[in-house]
Formats: structure tokens, C-alpha cells, sequence
């Protein structure tokens, strides 16, 4: 009994200080960035944290779909956030983002001329990009005798259980639409009921629908095939030399992703510090060498080995890039999209 | 001595955190989103019935009934050795059955992955014996796999304790009248030992039916149990209203195999893990 | 004999297979290569990459913060409420007892999905305070079913005697009902901590702005493919779970041994 007596009092004592510790008031000014999985180089937000004395409560998403929805509902505090293009255009329409005072980012003056302007924000007033990049396949040379050349090959029999798609609705839909000769972009829904017929029938084929596990299984060779974003492609292809990148003829999607400010944010001063601190030739360099997708910095860019610079997978030549879109807010659309993605995956 | 007034927190508590937001899941389930404002409708029980989504239903009941009747065939012998009166050890032989339930059951999950892989340790060994690599992530296999390795003492246990306590004398009155070894076990220790296998049925069989961790992890994101309908919903669709609705069938199938289990069970809530 | 045998086989082949999966968990942490199957020597990296991880870190802290918060107010909650429930009228407690299981039965994502509409019905941002009014939420229904079986025992009469010997109703319940029913407290306190620390379903919809627990940081890194460090993670609290069972063993072996004295004497 004495000895349970003793016990308890033990865990009252224990839970009053984890109490007191952990309702505490701390001094610190605290940042909430909320980023894609494995999209920064993490040592950089201590930098910025010695820096500046602020402290960055840093948190991931898996898609922009599962962000807006987190930020929609109101449940969630953040002050950065780092959408896609037409997530980025959504979100000003339901007037979600904040204006940015560029007199707090000085470092916006390094980020190319052909990356302002964009028409996700015309006037160039809520955000500044990060990263831009494509859609392709990723291919293991060892398993996939050609080099494909059409989003076909992610239908080929031959390839069953090779292949992984991205569990992303946007993408998965958009290069389907891409391979049967219409926009990704369309709301047409007979062309997104052959969509969905395409990608009902490629089911079988699929070994899984992953987002960031793709580059684990590719680079341990895993799968023969992966529907995967550039900079995924490039981490890859610089861990296992037998993997390759390509976008197919019929087009792909070609897309930015920008910091912007949520409206509301509590700090949005210290953000804009934070967007100013990314920008920064060096750090914006480390970034972009540490998770290979292709930077919007020119310094950074300038700075980088030359055989990323020149490597066609990063910074594809203009030619690549001919039939690509950029994906554009698709609107109440989005309901058709959403409803086929439930339906393929529960099929 | 009057002392009702000390439920008083505890009754404000489930009224604020159990009763309005169950109110919320009916009210989200039974009205529609539409231009002009929100609308009843039952359009989301509707859209349910589609065949796509009776299949993940279906699919999901079955899939958790065979996982229960493969606890259940591997658990009850397991539970019967470890009742026997004339065990050893028996403290730690039922502690080591336990314990794997103290580890986050995430990591059990996710403990499957390095062994299930392509290149993983059971095709690393088949490679070695001159075997063919077999595909064995990613499938209904995986995932049947991970409910019975996560659920599996979940079945031994109540079956455990129901099972250490019937009294000896009844099997020894049966074997001194002339029972052969199974018939004792069909007429005496199985019809006993029913109330435990009752609880093991519903312990296994509930988190089974509504898991949505195992069939992502060790499904890969194609494999849709109704559980992932229902996280899809409301984390990446914001369909608040289909998905309330999902939840309320589902809901409504676990209350109902409950009734069904509770009818047999022991009073004993959880016996044998404190 | 031979159906002696194969019993022990069965057996060893049911412990080989709850045990495998987390035993080669643990070998690979010490794996030098990242690549699996072939083993390419001994380190202790990953152990160091997980401490210098601070998203692994940070959510070990609101996990173990959340746990001890969350069954400490839960505790206080619950076991006041069984004391009270024990003096109801029948049909009341008839009641209370069926809202008391129905978190407990209730699937954890109804659970989860329910609460999470309530905290963005009224406006609560999701972070630390909603993650821990979900977990003091299904937490109490489990202290209940602790503490009450020993509110049942309690003997009504030790409490009357104490006001009559002139005890406070408040030093009579600090001295004569709580240590009737620490025993069931103090399970009760365990028991909602360690469902603290596993849950990951109700947490995962009712945390938001940067506060993740280990089982949600544990599921968006499995999501992310095999990480070595989940390994060293994962060798750890097997290591600390066995260490505390040992401890409590020991300790009960050690009161009962005192205990049996005490009474032979």
C-alpha cells in the first residue's frame, strides 16, 4: 500500500510539472511553416532560427489537396505556406491569402524575370516562388529496355506491378487526359469519364499510389515505373545511376510552387522574414541542392555544379516543355475530379 | 451521503465532447452543401448505395471477417496451451503475448514493410535459396496479414482467461464418464469457453473493420477499406457530409455486431490486460 | 509425447512470428547500408540521426507531455465521476454507464472525425489543446471502468465513522476513501497514459499547426518509405517497455515476498 501510496504521488508530482511545462508561456516568437514532405534542406531552419530568434514550428503535407483542406476548415494556425500554381490561384479567388509587403523581402530581386508575373498572381502580390519543376516517368533503365517515350508504357502489361502512380488527383487525372490528347485542364466530362475509364483499367497494373514513398522504392528498385516530380526524379537518379527521367511527347504538367502568406496568420511580419531568409543566395542555394527540383533563384541556380544546371531532368531545355500546361484552378470542375479519384481508388 | 454532485464534471464533459459532436457527424450526414445554403437531403445514404462504395463496404467486412476467423483458429490453441494447469513459466509465457501490445502500433504496422518488400528480407531469402521473388506487399495478403499480426493477442487473451478459469472437475467428471479427448473439448471446454471467444471475436473483428493505417501502409494507397473512404473524405476530398455519412453506416455496422457479441460476453471489459 | 511436441512447436512458431517482424526491426537499426536484405556492418548512425532529428524529438515531447496531462486530468475527472456514479438512482446510472462505454465501443475514427467537427464547429484552432481535450475525452470512460469496481468494495460505513470521529468530509475522503481506491486510480492513471501514447487515429484528426505526436510523425515517415531511423526508434521503446515491465515485476514480486513475511510472521 505505502509503496502505491508513493507511486502516485510520483505521477501527481510528474504530471503537474509536464502540466506546467507544457502550458508554459514561451517567449519566443514562434513561425508555423507548413511545407511539403522532404521539400527543404531542415538545417536551414535552425540557421534561420540562430539568426533571428525565431522559433519554426515546422509541419508537412502530403498534397495541396490535403493542405487547403486543413487550412479550409479553419482548424489549423499557419503563417507560410507552400502551395502549388493553381492551389496558389484558389486560394487568393476565396480571398484565403494575404498581400505581401515586399519592403520586408529585398531578396525578391533574385528570383528570375520568367518566374513573375505568372498567371496564378499576375501582379506578383501574394507570393514568391520556391521551386518549379515537371511531371514524368521515372524508369529504371535495368528493367525497361526502351526509352519510353508515352505515357502508354504506364499501361503496358508488360510492366504489371512495376509501376507507381502518384496518389495526387491532379496528376494522376491530368497526364491520363495528357496521354488521351486533351488538355489537363478540361471539364469535360466525357473526356474525364475516359480518364477515369484509362485509369480503372490500369489499376491492375499498379503496384501502389504513393506520393513520398516514391523515392525510397526507386531508388531501392522496387518498381520499374514511377509517375513522379522532377525534383523526386533528380534525388533518385543521383542515389542509383540506373534510373532516368522523361516526359513524354504528348505533354505533361509544368508547375510552380510559392510561399505564400495564409490571411490571419498571427505572424505574418516574422514570415515575411522567413520568405526573405529563403531567398538568400546561399540558403536558397542549399535548398535546391539538397532536394533537386529546379530553383527559381538566379544565383542559385548560377551557383550550382554544372552538371545539375545543365542536367535536362532540373532544367529542361524549352523544346521539353513545348506541349506542357500548367495546371489552372478548375472551379466548382474540381467536384467531377474528386468524385472520379474517389471512385478509381475504391474500385 | 449525497455525493452525485462529483459525476457533475464527467456529465458536462461527455455532453460537450461525446454527445454534441455525435450530434454534428448526424447533422453533417443527413444535409447536403448546395449553392443556396445547406439543405436535409439523403442523398449522401444515397451516393453510399452506388456499387462502387457497397464493394468497399463489402470488401472491408470480409476482409476483417477472415482476419477474425484466422485470429480465432491460430488463437485458440495458443490460449488453450496457455491455460493448461500444467504449464510452466505461465506468467511470462502470457506476459510475451502481451507485450507486443504495448508497442506502438504503428511501428508493429510498419514492421512488416522491411520483410514484405521486393527486396526485402523474405525475398532476400528466397533469393538465396534459389526461389523465385514472390509479390507480397501491396495486395490483400499485406493487409490480412498486418490485422492478424496486430489483432492476433487481442483473441488469445479473453480466450485465455476464460479458459484458465473452468473448473477442473467438470472436465475430469466428462473423462471419468467415458469422453474421448474431443468429445470433452466439443461438449465441455468449447461450449465454456464461449463467452471469451465472443469478446475475441469483437475485439479483433471492430478494429479490423475500421483501420485505415494497415490498409495504407501495407495496402499502398489502391487498396480502399471503408476506413479509407472515410479518412479520404474528410482529409483530402472535404466532402464533410459523404464522409459523415460513411461514418455513420459504419457506425451503425459495428453497434450492430456488437449487440449481436455483447449478448455472449463475459462482464470482464478487457480482462487480462491490467 | 508427440502431440507434446508439436503444442511447443506451435507455440514457438506463433512467439517466432510476433517477435520476428520486430527483432529484424531492431537488427537493421545497427545496418550500416540503407538498402535492406544484405547486412554491410555495424553502426550506430541512425541512433545518432534520430536525436539530432528535432521533428522526432519535439513530438517525443508533446507525446510524453500530452500522455501525463491528458491521464492526470483525466483521473481527476473519472474518478470523481465514478464516486459520483456509485451514488446514483438507478435509471441515471443506467445512463451514464451506456455514454461511458460508447467512446469506449465507438470506432476511434467516428471518434476522431466527431471531435474534430466540434473543435472547428466552435473556432478551436487545432494544435496542442484540441490534441489534448481529445485524449482526456476517450481517456476518462477507461479510468471509470478502473476506479469503479473499488468504489463498488468501498465500505460506507469507515467513511461515517470517520465524520463521526470528527473528520472533515474532506479529510475523511483524503484519508479513509482515497487510499480504498488508489489502486484503481492508479491503473486508471496508467492505463489512459499508455492509450495516450499509442493512439494515432483520434490524434491524427485533431492536430494541426506544427504539433504532431510520435504516432503521427511515425506514420508520415512510413509513408515516406523504409527510414532507418524508425528502426533506432522503434529498438528504443521496445528497450524502455521491457526495462519498465522488469522494474514493475520486480517490484511486485518484491511486495508480495514482504507481504507473504509479513503474515507468516
Amino acid at each position: 500500500m505505502k509503496t502505491l501510496k508513493k507511486i502516485s504521488i510520483i505521477f501527481l508530482l510528474m504530471s503537474m510539472i509536464m502540466a506546467a511545462g507544457g502550458c508554459g508561456p514561451s517567449s519566443k516568437l514562434t513561425l508555423n511553416v507548413y511545407n511539403w514532405g522532404d521539400y527543404i534542406d531542415e538545417s536551414v531552419l535552425a540557421d534561420f532560427e540562430k539568426k533571428t530568434n525565431i522559433k519554426v514550428n515546422y509541419d508537412t503535407f502530403t498534397t495541396n489537396e490535403d493542405m487547403y483542406i486543413k487550412l479550409k476548415s479553419g482548424g489549423s494556425s499557419y503563417d507560410l505556406l507552400i502551395p502549388s500554381d493553381y492551389m496558389i490561384k484558389r486560394m487568393i479567388d476565396e480571398g484565403m491569402l494575404a498581400k505581401l509587403n515586399f519592403e520586408n523581402i529585398p531578396n525578391y530581386k533574385y528570383i528570375g524575370s520568367q518566374f513573375k508575373n505568372l498567371e496564378y498572381d499576375p501582379d506578383n502580390e501574394y507570393s514568391v516562388p520556391y521551386m518549379w519543376g515537371t511531371v514524368g516517368i521515372l524508369y529504371n533503365k535495368k528493367m525497361v529496355s526502351e526509352r519510353p517515350d508515352s505515357w502508354r508504357i504506364l499501361w503496358d502489361q508488360k510492366y504489371a506491378k512495376q509501376i507507381l502512380m502518384l496518389d495526387s488527383h491532379r496528376d494522376s487525372i491530368g497526364i491520363t487526359l495528357k496521354m488521351l490528347g486533351y488538355s489537363l485542364n478540361t471539364k469535360n466530362l466525357a473526356e474525364l469519364e475516359q480518364a477515369k475509364e484509362a485509369l480503372i483499367r490500369q489499376k491492375p497494373l499498379v503496384l501502389a499510389y504513393v506520393v513520398d514513398e516514391v523515392k525510397d522504392k526507386m531508388i531501392v528498385e522496387e518498381a520499374a515505373l514511377a509517375l513522379v516530380w522532377s525534383g523526386d526524379a533528380v534525388y533518385c537518379m543521383r542515389e542509383n545511376e540506373n534510373l532516368d527521367y522523361v516526359i513524354p511527347k504528348e505533354g505533361s504538367n509544368y508547375w510552380f510552387d510559392a510561399m505564400v502568406i495564409p490571411k490571419g496568420a498571427p505572424n505574418k511580419e516574422a514570415a515575411e522574414k522567413f520568405i526573405n531568409f529563403m531567398c538568400e543566395p546561399e540558403i536558397a542555394y542549399r535548398n535546391a541542392d539538397y532536394i533537386g527540383y529546379s530553383s527559381p533563384h538566379t544565383e542559385a541556380v548560377k551557383n550550382l555544379p554544372a552538371e545539375i544546371r545543365n542536367n535536362r531532368t532540373a532544367y529542361p531545355p524549352a523544346e521539353d516543355l513545348k506541349n506542357c500546361e500548367v495546371f489552372i484552378d478548375l472551379g466548382s470542375a474540381l467536384k467531377d475530379y474528386d468524385r472520379i479519384w474517389t471512385e478509381i481508388k475504391a474500385q | 451521503m449525497k455525493k452525485t454532485w462529483a459525476a457533475y464534471p464527467y456529465l458536462f464533459w461527455i455532453i460537450i465532447f461525446t454527445i454534441i459532436p455525435l450530434g454534428l457527424l448526424i447533422f453533417f450526414s443527413i444535409t447536403v452543401q448546395t449553392a443556396s445554403g445547406i439543405v436535409f437531403s439523403l442523398d449522401n445514404f444515397r451516393r453510399f448505395l452506388e456499387p462502387v462504395y457497397l464493394k468497399v463496404l463489402m470488401r472491408s467486412l470480409s476482409l476483417a471477417a477472415l482476419s477474425t476467423v484466422l485470429c480465432l483458429l491460430l488463437g485458440y490453441p495458443a490460449a488453450q496451451f496457455l491455460a493448461a494447469h500444467d504449464l510452466k513459466h505461465r506468467n511470462t509465457m502470457v506476459l510475451l503475448m502481451v507485450l507486443p501490445m504495448w508497442i506502438n502500433f504503428l511501428l508493429r504496422t510498419y514492421a512488416w514493410l522491411p520483410l514484405l518488400e521486393r527486396k526485402g528480407l523474405i525475398n532476400y531469402i528466397l533469393g538465396r535459396l534459389g526461389l523465385p521473388s514472390l509479390n507480397l506487399l501491396y495486395n490483400d495478403f499485406a493487409v490480412m496479414l498486418g490485422m492478424v499480426y496486430n489483432f492476433l493477442p487481442f483473441m488469445v487473451l479473453p480466450i485465455y482467461s476464460v479458459l484458465s478459469k473452468i473448473d477442473r472437475s467438470l472436465i475430469e467428471a466428462a473423462e471419468d464418464l467415458g469422453a474421448d479427448p474431443a468429445l470433452v473439448f466439443r461438449k465441455v471446454v468449447f461450449p465454456l469457453s464461449l463467452p471469451g471467444v465472443f469478446s475475441g471475436i469483437t475485439m479483433v473483428f471492430m478494429p479490423a473493420v475500421t483501420t485505415f493505417v494497415i490498409s495504407r501502409l501495407l495496402g499502398g494507397g489502391q487498396f480502399t477499406l471503408i476506413g479509407n473512404l472515410i479518412e479520404q473524405q474528410f482529409l483530402t476530398v472535404g466532402d464533410w457530409n459523404f464522409g459523415s455519412a460513411i461514418s455513420m453506416v459504419m457506425m451503425a455496422v459495428i453497434l450492430i455486431s456488437m449487440g449481436f457479441a455483447s449478448k455472449y460476453e463475459t462482464e470482464q471489459e478487457g480482462g487480462g490486460l491490467w | 509425447m508427440v502431440s507434446r511436441i508439436l503444442k511447443r512447436a506451435y507455440m514457438f512458431s506463433l512467439y517466432l512470428f510476433l517477435y520476428a517482424p520486430i527483432i529484424v526491426l531492431a537488427f537493421y537499426s545497427f545496418n550500416n547500408s540503407r538498402t535492406r536484405g544484405a547486412w554491410t556492418g555495424f553502426t550506430f548512425k541512425w541512433y545518432l540521426a534520430l536525436f539530432q532529428d528535432r521533428q522526432i524529438m519535439t513530438s517525443l515531447y508533446y507525446s510524453l507531455s500530452i500522455g501525463v496531462i491528458a491521464a492526470f486530468v483525466a483521473t481527476i475527472i473519472g474518478t470523481l465521476a465514478a464516486l459520483g456514479i456509485n451514488h446514483l438512482k438507478p435509471i441515471p446510472r443506467t445512463v451514464i454507464m451506456n455514454l461511458t462505454y460508447l467512446p469506449v465501443l465507438n470506432p476511434d475514427i467516428v471518434t476522431g472525425i466527431s471531435l474534430m467537427l466540434l473543435f472547428i464547429f466552435v473556432r478551436l484552432k487545432l494544435g496542442f489543446l484540441t490534441l489534448l481535450l481529445s485524449h482526456i475525452t476517450f481517456n476518462i470512460p477507461y479510468v471509470i471502468l478502473s476506479v469503479l469496481p473499488r468504489v463498488k468494495q468501498l465500505d460506507q460505513n469507515m467513511y461515517e465513522a470517520a465524520l463521526d470521529l470528527g473528520a472533515t468530509p474532506g479529510l475523511a475522503f483524503w484519508k479513509v476513501i482515497l487510499p480504498e481506491i488508489m489502486p484503481g486510480v492508479v491503473t486508471g492513471w496508467l492505463l489512459a497514459f499508455t492509450l495516450s501514447l499509442d493512439d494515432f487515429v483520434i490524434s491524427f484528426f485533431n492536430t494541426g499547426s506544427g504539433v504532431s505526436n510520435l504516432s503521427i510523425i511515425i506514420y508520415s515517415m512510413a509513408r515516406r518509405g523504409i527510414n532507418p531511423k524508425i528502426n533506432a526508434l522503434s529498438t528504443l521503446l521496445l528497450v524502455s517497455i521491457l526495462a519498465l515491465l522488469v522494474t514493475v515485476n520486480l517490484m511486485m514480486s518484491r511486495q508480495r515476498h514482504l507481504k507473504i513475511r509479513e503474515e507468516s510472521e
